[in-house]
């Protein structure tokens, strides 16, 4: 399966609790209080415990990898990191939405721009992966 | 104070090697929801191409952000660790990593900047195995918000 110019790629949806952020922690070495200590985020001004921004740049690599048909098809994968994405204390914690589309596809490769929102409000900026598209 | 612009373009030792587990990358996956047999199923893997257990894409970051903490703490450097926001990151990739992988990072400073009263330091880590084949080529953009 290929992609072509101009398709929109299927939405994935992610949601994130504080143990989330808390796994992610152990599994990736990053321990910054400011993702699991409310009381660390609120004194250095944020509004609460934020979610890891290479958390959600995982999620968006799951997405680009299933929309690529494998991650070993992605070449390239980059992202701005605009807005922290807030995760409340309660069991249904944050929604993560991701949405492609595709820029490019020749040479046997393609580009895809990547949408990443929560509730409505865009998190990343300048969010592309380059494919191997064959 | 601004970021002493000496440090563009240092280039630090390699780092000691990182052995990748099949566990690691097991409990990686997991923490990200993963549910891609070939990150968790030796069979699944195989069957997919790969020699062992693959890391999802972005793992690469589990080896590489704690190897930039003495890079991005160093005083001489000048930033305010309290002060640090993650700005850009992006992943160029010969091959994903994968179980088995055993890993060294050679870190340099490609860019300092002080813009709009913050200061961006980008660094760039190739990763490559023990025996100096490329794996993958990590960006990352350290914003320290200006005072």
């Amino acid at each position: 399966m290929t992609l072509s110019v101009g398709e929109v790629l299927p939405e994935q949806v992610f949601r994130i609790t504080r143990a989330d952020l808390v796994r992610y922690a152990g599994a990736s070495g990053d321990f910054n209080p400011i993702h699991w200590n409310e009381r660390f985020a609120l004194s250095v001004g944020l509004p609460g415990v934020i979610a890891h921004g290479m958390f959600t740049m995982a999620l968006a690599g799951q997405a680009v990898a299933a929309w690529a048909g494998g991650g070993d098809k992605v070449l390239d994968f980059g992202v701005r990191f605009t807005r922290p994405v807030l995760v409340p204390d309660d069991d249904e914690g944050a929604s993560l939405v991701f949405t492609g589309l595709v820029k490019s596809a020749e040479d046997g490769f393609a580009t895809v721009d990547i949408t990443a929102t929560c509730n409505g409000e865009k998190i990343l900026a300048q969010a592309k992966a380059k494919i191997k598209n064959i | 104070m601004p970021l002493d612009q000496s440090f563009r373009g240092r280039v630090y030792p390699p780092t000691a090697p990182y052995q990748v587990g099949r566990e690691k990358v097991r409990e990686f996956a997991l923490a990200i929801g993963a549910t891609d047999p070939v990150h968790f199923d030796l069979e699944a893997a195989k069957a997919a191409g790969y020699p062992d257990l693959v890391a999802p894409v972005t793992f690469p970051i589990a080896i590489t952000l704690p190897a930039l903490k003495p890079i991005v703490g160093d005083p001489e450097l000048g930033i305010d660790y309290g002060r640090v926001v993650h700005g850009d990151q992006r992943f160029a990739y010969t091959r994903l990593v994968v179980a088995g992988d055993e890993l060294v990072i050679i870190a340099t400073i490609e860019e300092i900047l002080s813009r709009g009263g913050h200061d961006f330091l980008t660094t760039r880590q190739e990763v490559q195995t023990s025996a100096g084949e490329p794996v993958v080529t990590v960006w990352h953009k350290t914003v320290v918000r200006g005072e």
